[in-house]
């Protein structure tokens, strides 16, 4: 069986969808990093798709640089959390808050 | 089966072998030494020096190169040779003020290097891959810069603000690529984008526009482009100076170059989608830049505001979208490189010792204690707000009069009351240090020679360059032949 395109898109403009909506509304930086590996995975989905679509390999090989980045991206992000857990022992952005808007 | 490996050349990516091989070094050197090595920051500019000579032999070259992944011409070559100023600049301002924070550690040096060779590798990329990857290296480098300060709750609250919004327009920037990719049928090569997208237009034309609008979204975090400038004042004031110095005209230089390039270059086709798009964001940018830097009194943060309202003016550039605003472009980021890191330079003097004195107000009388700190500063506040003979008069001027040449005499005349707005707060530093006393005693400035060097070559290079624009116009104007506008 075939999956059309359209399908996977739509999952992943889902996908991406919910990952945006919980960076902008969760307060716990350890889950915003993890809506931002959703984001990072429904781009990857789209890519997927679209390579398979399309029989194009350059899709499939964006998917590895992502994967990589998003790693090496978490490991400083879960740094820092670690950093401002020792300062300030909290992991809630609402208390990040030294630096006024 | 056999493979044929493409030929290629190494010296078309010297500068970043240079960079990433030094940076690698230094970060070894550093491991096996058992004191740490003092030579690292002397190190660092002799390899910028390097790949500047590099970037140098590139000028007049033509054309891509690693099976069209990267190009190997003058735009590019002269992006390289801002970014590299911008690197050098600031590593003259950090080891001192890195010093009193007892943190000149090798690793700020080598993260510099890395976020250099990632800006160079967007601002070349020839492939949407070549530049997501570009644009990384230099984030997570910038976002661990930012962080340097480990113990400092500002620098820390700065560092995983920065990182939260990157890492968030990034993964935008990248949903973006990939729906431009679906809808032109697979390609990643930003020059194959514009032929197959003409082809597919007609039954992808929604995809395209979300994706477009995605990729503007992402660059336009990355610039500062007001909505999406909310993290600048915060991670500009929370970073250590030098830091906030670097990402102020590198960050911003390797954005809006690579930005330029992907519209001018993929999306021609889209010129009248995207041009409105910008010219609301650069009138939004400009405005908010500016009214809102009125109102400060951290002068880090108000630089914050300042650089908002500069990428505004760059976007009035890349809607007018014509040779003119090219060669605009590329020079009012050179003017922004001198003017923004003599700016810091003076920060960093008048700060006495670990940023003590930030507020505006400790600028008082600084004109009758230190005149020629404070002539310096005035130099660079006058440059900001775009008199003339400063270089910022002259970029400005290029940009606007590209607008004006492409038909958009609204933008322009929005662009230069906003010029009249900054100009209010810029002069209000030159008006502080002449014409009020001091407060207070704040103590001695230590002039050491590395920022007072600086401090000296980038005031009097914003008034050459902006008294002599045409060698640099005839190179830029050279070099943006590439782009068929």
């Amino acid at each position: 069986m075939v999956v059309p395109v359209n399908y996977y898109l739509g999952l992943s403009l889902a996908l991406f969808t919910l990952g945006a909506i919980g960076v902008l509304i969760r307060r716990n930086i350890l889950i915003i990093l993890m809506c931002i590996e959703m984001m990072l995975n429904a781009v990857n989905l789209a890519f997927i798709g679209f390579a398979d679509a399309f029989k194009a390999v350059d899709g499939q090989i964006f998917v590895f640089f992502v994967m990589t980045v998003a790693a090496a991206e978490v490991a400083v992000g879960l740094a820092l959390v670690i950093a401002i857990y020792r300062n300030r022992a909290t992991v809630y952005v609402d208390d990040l808050n030294i630096l006024k808007w | 089966m056999s493979l044929t490996i493409p030929t290629f050349s190494l010296a078309s990516i010297g500068p970043w072998l240079t960079l990433s091989v030094a940076a690698i070094a230094i970060l070894v050197w550093d491991a096996l030494s058992k004191e740490r090595p003092a030579a690292v920051p002397a190190v660092s500019l002799a390899a910028l020096v390097i790949a500047a000579v590099q970037s140098l032999t590139l000028l007049g070259k033509k054309g891509t190169d690693f099976a069209g992944m990267v190009y190997v011409d003058g735009f590019t070559a002269l992006a390289y040779l801002i970014l590299i100023l911008g690197a050098a600049l600031t590593i003259f301002l950090s080891w001192r003020y890195l010093e009193e924070y007892g943190k000149n550690l090798s690793e700020y040096y080598a993260l510099l290097l890395f976020a250099t060779t990632g800006m160079m590798i967007m601002v070349a990329g020839a492939h949407l891959i070549m530049i997501f990857l570009g644009l990384e290296v230099m984030s997570i480098a910038v976002y661990v810069l930012a962080g340097f300060l480990r113990e400092d709750l500002k620098s820390n609250e700065a560092a995983m603000k920065y990182l939260v919004l990157g890492a968030f327009s990034s993964a935008i920037l990248l949903f973006g690529m990939a729906l431009i990719y679906g809808a032109a049928g697979g390609t990643l090569y930003l020059n194959e984008l514009a032929k197959k997208l003409a082809v597919t237009k007609a039954v992808t034309q929604p995809l395209i526009l979300l994706g477009l609008g995605l990729i503007v979204v992402g660059f336009g975090f990355k610039v500062a482009a007001v909505p999406f400038h909310m993290w600048t004042p915060d991670v500009y004031e929370g970073a250590p100076t030098s830091v906030t110095a670097y990402m102020a005209v590198a960050v911003k230089a390797a954005a809006v170059a690579t930005f330029l390039r992907v519209l001018y270059v993929s999306f021609p086709g889209f010129a009248a989608d995207w041009t409105w798009l910008l010219w609301g964001l650069a009138v939004a940018t400009m405005t908010l830049g500016n009214v809102v830097a009125i109102a400060q009194t951290n002068i880090k943060r108000m630089l914050a505001y300042s650089s908002i309202a500069h990428a505004g003016y760059l976007l009035v550039g890349l809607v007018a979208a014509n040779q003119l605003a090219a060669v605009g472009i590329l020079y009012y980021l050179l003017a922004y490189t001198l003017m923004n890191i003599g700016a810091f330079a003076a920060i960093l003097l008048v700060s006495r010792q670990q940023d003590r004195y930030l507020n505006i107000y400790d600028y008082c009388g600084l004109g009758r204690q230190h005149p020629g700190l404070a002539a310096a500063m005035s130099v660079f506040m006058f440059a900001l707000a775009g008199m003339p003979p400063t270089a910022g008069f002259v970029g400005k001027l290029y940009i606007f009069a590209a607008a004006v040449q492409a038909g958009y005499i609204w933008l322009v005349i929005l662009a230069v009351m906003n010029s009249l707005v900054s100009v209010y707060y810029y002069l209000r530093i030159t008006v502080l240090m002449y014409m009020r006393p001091a407060e207070a005693d704040l103590g001695p400035v230590s002039f050491t020679p590395a920022v007072t060097a600086t401090l000296a070559a980038t005031a009097l290079a914003v008034v050459l360059v902006g008294i002599f624009p045409g060698w640099f116009y005839d190179l830029a104007a050279a070099s943006v032949k590439i782009f068929s506008l």
